[in-house]
């Protein structure tokens, strides 16, 4: 067992009438009080005028998205309204006769899509569900509505919120494997 | 205005009175407000923020450019901050002892303004002399007044019947007895020398010999510190302390009782401030210039007069303002220590050094 003595020099007389610690206060102040007003660095950001740029990745308010040829790509399968821990996903499906997608070949979109802003803990897990690549979490962070009723969004809020996303188009694909499957140049006997 | 002359003079007192109570009352309660709003942006701008700069009443696209300026400024906040007061509930917790509770924002705010009555905050507009009551024992009045505020701290800690503002109200009864000794017989030297406790005749002593605070360094400093304590701002603010007490003694009140304590903290600065620029600073005197050391002798220089004083305290309200970001907050103990043993005895010598100097070079 060693035992370090640090070696604490006593306050000379100076230090002990307290001056020292005033003119540094002073001088801090000062310092801070002059770099606010001359030079304007101010840590302050004025919010609804300015707002901070969220970093890529950033989990915001899960919105729905359209592909390139502006078709909703939402297929109605639910997996999303299954798997959201606060349940605040409902969609509406088509039904027998209901409405047919906006794309060819897809078979169904939804009647209805709502999310309740309220309830969503923006976890990502619709995101990571979606087969279709039709739900995304964006860059919203502030939602506000002034009653219960605005803050649930509906399908085509949220379709126009959430923009355009390009990605593979599974089933305008599909249809043109198809259509040429129809038209292979069969060789002539 | 022919009228006053056929008033008798104890009318004419009367009317005086009531007129300069009501002005001073008006400029001391603006000056509360404001000083709140220079508080707070000068903190901002210590703390490199921007502070108030929203409130905007509906008028203010009519002005082009002062409109913005104005608002940037927070001029109008204390307008809102006080409507804020006078509409926010006032909420009355079950377990307080409601006489004390209800009484002690009274007994705060009520010394803090009557503090101002003696201070001359002008020479003379025409034949009135700018002060309200022009007592013979001013320095004495102010003391006795002053102390009394501590009983709206300690009753509001008692009254609350709450952990936080009962050891706020301790630590300002500690602090009351280290402090009010000291700044008593910081001033006492001057009276040796001025041989008047008026504080108009100080003020005149000072126009014709210097200022005091030439004079009288030492005890400019011991009352300067003290009246830190006094007004229980930092590095002296043990009864409020929010970092460790939650606000110490006002921790229960709310609404327009918290506006009150507010009221009186900022109106005992304002006094304190008056009290030094009178006692050292030569109050509305200014040395070099004949027309602004004695007393005006037209309106106009009578309007200088109270500018004068005016800027001088608004001096020592930035001060105030400063300090509470340079110094970190005293220990309940350091204080007591730099009150009884620093203070008190370095005060003491003052007086029996000014004494014997003048007891020996002035005959």
């Amino acid at each position: 067992m060693s035992t370090k003595v640090v070696d604490r020099a006593p306050l000379t007389f100076y230090e002990r009438t307290y001056l020292p610690a005033i003119l540094g206060g002073l001088k801090v102040t000062a310092k801070h009080f002059a770099d606010t007003v001359f030079k304007g660095n101010s840590v302050t950001m004025q919010y609804p005028e300015e707002r901070w740029v969220v970093p890529e990745g950033y989990r915001g308010a899960p919105y729905l998205v359209k592909d390139q040829d502006g078709a909703t790509k939402c297929v109605s399968c639910q997996l999303c309204e299954f798997v959201c821990p606060p349940k605040a996903i409902r969609i509406t499906p088509p039904g027998a006769d209901g409405l047919t997608a906006d794309r060819k070949n897809a078979e169904k979109m939804p009647k209805e899509f709502e999310i309740n802003m309220l309830r969503c803990i923006f976890c990502g897990m619709c995101q990571e569900v979606c087969p279709e690549e039709a739900i995304f979490l964006q860059k919203d962070y502030s939602i506000t509505g002034e009653n219960r009723e605005s803050m649930i969004f509906n399908k085509e809020k949220l379709l126009k919120l959430g923009g355009t996303h390009a990605g593979i188009q599974k089933w305008k694909n599909k249809l043109e494997e198809a259509q040429a499957q129809e038209t292979f140049p069969v060789d002539a006997q | 205005m022919e009228a006053i002359n056929y008033l008798n003079p104890t009318a004419q007192m009367i009317l005086f009175s009531a007129l300069k109570i009501g002005v001073v009352f008006g400029v001391v309660m603006t000056a509360v407000a404001y000083a709140v709003l220079v508080e707070r942006k000068v903190s901002a701008w210590i703390q490199n923020r921007v502070g108030p700069n929203r409130t905007a009443p509906f008028f203010i696209n009519y002005l082009p450019v002062i409109g913005p300026l104005l608002v940037r400024l927070g001029i109008f906040q204390p307008a809102a901050d006080g409507l804020k007061f006078l509409l926010k509930e006032d909420f009355t917790p079950s377990y307080v002892r409601k006489v004390y509770f209800w009484l002690a924002p009274a007994i705060t705010v009520i010394p803090a303004l009557l503090t101002v009555a003696v201070i001359p905050f002008g020479s003379n507009l025409g034949s009135e002399k700018m002060v309200i009551a022009d007592l013979n024992v001013g320095i004495l009045y102010t003391f006795g007044i002053v102390s009394l505020g501590v009983y709206g701290i300690v009753l509001a800690g008692y009254g609350s019947n709450s952990k936080y503002p009962f050891l706020g109200s301790i630590r300002s009864t500690a602090q009351m007895i280290s402090y009010e000794i000291a700044m008593g017989m910081s001033v006492i030297p001057i009276f040796i020398l001025t041989e008047s406790l008026n504080l108009s005749d100080i003020i005149r002593y000072q126009a014709e010999n210097g200022w005091m605070i030439l004079k009288q360094p030492l005890a400019f400093v011991i009352f300067l510190i003290a009246s830190f304590a006094e007004t229980n701002r930092l590095p002296f603010d043990l009864p409020e302390s929010e970092s460790e007490l939650v606000g110490g003694y006002h921790t229960e009140y709310s609404s327009m009782k918290f506006a009150l304590f507010f009221l009186g903290e900022y109106a005992n600065m304002i006094a304190s401030a008056a009290m030094m620029v009178t006692l050292f600073l030569g109050g509305w005197t200014l040395p070099f210039i004949d027309a602004l050391n004695l007393p005006a002798s037209s309106l106009l220089l009578g309007l200088i007069h109270i500018g004068v004083f005016f800027a001088k305290m608004a001096f020592f309200m930035i001060v105030f303002i400063w300090v509470r970001w340079m110094l970190p907050r005293f220990r309940y103990d350091q204080l007591m220590d730099l009150g009884w043993r620093r203070f008190i005895p370095l005060a003491l010598a003052n007086i029996v050094v000014t004494a014997l100097v003048v007891a020996l070079f002035n005959n």
